[in-house]
């Protein structure tokens, strides 16, 4: 009897004539924090927003907990709590009366709003800069406070638009805990991100999604099993190498090459792990090429998609590197 | 199905316009540089006019004093209401409007709570403008009862135009558009008999002037503080400027309270 938390069938938005989605089809269950991981551009906030009734599915079906978002909207509404993409607070208010605000319009009374509001000031560590104008918050501070103005209502479903992009390593962990522990109470996470780690960290469940199509789904691990190779990336120290490395890697390589002039780098995937590294070293080491840095890693989310769809994600820009992407971990590097 | 039976949460429409009012409050009394163009920007605009303008322009047995701050007094929450709309544009870039989209109230209360904070604004505003007005020798001749209508009509025309301002906000898209947008409403003060008689214009000028909104709202409180002499100087009776501004006070916000409420409603 238990309905999705969110189901969307052939989901379809247009802007214009930008397709924004374009037949998208997800399903988030029970008790999980699902990741929707994409480029710019891909959709992401386009589908939040249609989750959050903020705007309607040109197409499809889309249900919260049951409830069509364009028929039932308001019942919608009662089960979600939204941090968009930017911190939605208010500037020249407290935190504490940001919160409050927001408590209010979900229809507490005064006493549980008191309560919650102190609950969540308390989860999100801002009790000490409770009374201060939000102003004069941090950035990492702001998103805090956002995250909690989502939390406030006690949401059955928190949606979570790119909740760490802008906030400092050390805030982001923060903020991974909080969301982590909201799971653990039964809150239900759908968040978007463009960071492959973070989707890695904190979710149960992965969709890949494309110029509005979803192009794969999975668990962390396998999706990653699924993209099944490794990338060799290393470092020569001589600009005229990279082109002598270039060829050594094209030759033993077993997938895609990228070569970057400008940063001396030259990338190549891999069948296998590290036994890889010291076969690659020996044969730059033959060519004669000072190496400074290889390293193992495991594909980006751009040569994932590559691996996984068959096709470029998007227009490369001059350096080679695919724009739109980003991946916050570091390669784990051998130093040579 | 089991999720029919799940009552909708959600505050009633009073409690989410108070609510939502008071953020807009907040946001102008916090912030000085807002504040103070609430208080002294309508009393700059009054002091000039009274002086510069005193003695060039002769307005009949009222006196240019008389006839000019009624309509310096109609017409500030033009000049002032581009705030309302650079708001608006704030809070959608901010992501502010996707939260309160977002929560489970009336969809009108976010736009109604604005209105009614704007408004609350301008009521400040029009305070200190007609204490001003006083010490620069404004006078009523027709009473006190009729000044007091004259006031409420005032803030009748207020409300009337922030659901103007605040679908230009919404559909300007930036703070900048929403200055530049709003200040197409400006030469309407000025094509209108606010600062001066109608008749010192065109007459093809005269014709706009004389049948648009400004002149109706000006004119109204114009005879309601200036008594038998205005009524004289502009040929009708205070309830024939009365009537038609408070028609076109209803067709503004029936008008652009049904294209800002579906603009936002949009997303
Ligand atoms: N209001 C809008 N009007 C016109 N086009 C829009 C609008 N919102 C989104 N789009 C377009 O829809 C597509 C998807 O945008 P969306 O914001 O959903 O991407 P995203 O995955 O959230 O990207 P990002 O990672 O940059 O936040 C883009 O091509 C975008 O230009
Ligand atoms: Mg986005």
């Amino acid at each position: 009897m238990f309905e999705p938390v969110i189901e969307g069938v052939g989901v379809v938005k247009r802007f214009g004539k930008t397709v924004a989605l374009d037949g998208l089809d997800l399903v988030v269950g029970h008790g999980s924090i699902l990741a929707v991981l994409g480029p710019n551009g891909a959709g992401k906030t386009t589908f939040v927003r249609c989750v959050a009734t903020l705007i309607k599915p040109d197409g499809g079906k889309l249900r919260v907990f049951g409830h069509d978002v364009v028929q039932e909207p308001h019942l919608v509404r009662s089960s979600i709590g939204l941090a968009g993409q930017f911190a939605a607070v208010e500037e020249a208010m407290t935190g504490r009366e940001n919160l409050e605000m927001v408590a209010r319009l979900f229809g507490q009374d005064r006493a549980s709003t008191k309560a919650n509001v102190d609950l969540v000031l308390e989860q999100m560590g801002l009790i000490e800069d409770a009374d201060r104008l939000v102003r004069e918050y941090s950035g990492g501070m702001r998103r805090k406070l956002d995250l909690g103005a989502s939390l406030v209502g006690t949401p059955r479903l928190l949606l979570l638009d790119e909740p760490t992009t802008g906030v400092d390593p050390r805030s982001r962990i923060d903020l991974w805990d909080a969301i982590r522990t909201l799971v653990g109470r039964g809150t239900n996470v759908l968040l978007t991100t463009q960071y492959l780690d973070e989707a890695d960290h904190l979710a149960d469940q992965i969709v890949i999604i494309d110029r509005g199509k979803s192009i794969a789904h999975g668990t962390p691990t396998e999706l990653k099993k699924r993209t099944g190779r490794n990338v060799i990336e290393v470092h020569v120290r001589d600009r005229e190498d990279v082109a002598e490395a270039a060829k050594v890697f094209a030759e033993f390589g077993d997938g895609d090459l990228q070569t970057d002039a400008s940063t001396c780098q030259v990338a190549v995937v891999v069948n296998g792990g590290t036994e890889q590294v010291s076969r690659a070293l020996h044969l730059l080491q033959a060519a004669a090429i000072a190496v400074d840095d290889i390293a193992l890693r495991p594909p980006r989310l751009d040569e994932a998609f590559l691996e996984l769809t068959g096709h470029e994600l998007q227009e490369r820009s001059s350096d080679g590197r695919v724009a739109g992407l980003k991946n916050a971990s570091s390669p784990d590097s051998i130093k040579a | 199905m089991a999720s029919v039976a799940v009552a909708a949460r959600g505050p009633s429409l009073f409690t989410s316009v108070v609510v939502i009012a008071k953020q807009r409050l907040l946001k102008v009394l916090r912030t000085p540089a807002l504040f103070w163009t609430y208080t002294m920007q309508g009393v700059l605009f009054l002091v000039i006019f009274r002086y510069i303008f005193g003695g060039a322009i002769a307005a009949g047995e009222l006196g240019y004093t008389d006839f000019v701050i009624p309509g310096i007094l109609a017409t500030g929450l033009i000049w002032q209401g581009m705030g309302g709309a650079v708001g608006i544009t704030e809070d959608v870039a901010q992501g502010l409007f996707d939260r309160l989209g977002s929560l489970p109230i009336p969809r009108s209360a976010v736009l109604a709570g604005r209105a009614l904070a704007d408004t609350a604004m301008q009521l400040w505003s029009l305070i200190v403008m007609t204490i001003v007005s006083f010490l620069v020798g404004f006078r009523v001749h027709d009473g006190l009862a009729n000044a007091l209508i004259a006031a409420a009509l005032i803030v009748v025309f207020v409300f009337a135009f922030e659901w103007v301002f605040i679908t230009m906000g919404l559909y300007a898209g930036n703070a900048q558009a929403a200055q530049g947008i709003s200040m197409i409403l400006v030469p309407f003060t000025f094509v209108s008999s606010a600062y001066v008689p109608v008749e010192s214009m065109p007459g093809w000028l005269q014709a706009v002037a004389e049948n648009q909104p400004v002149t109706f709202m000006t004119d109204a409180v114009r005879t309601l503080t200036g008594g038998a002499s205005a009524e004289v100087f502009l040929g009708h009776p205070a309830s024939y400027f009365v009537l038609r501004s408070v028609i076109w006070s209803a067709v503004i916000v029936l008008v652009f309270g049904t294209i800002g409420v579906a603009r936002y409603r949009r997303g």
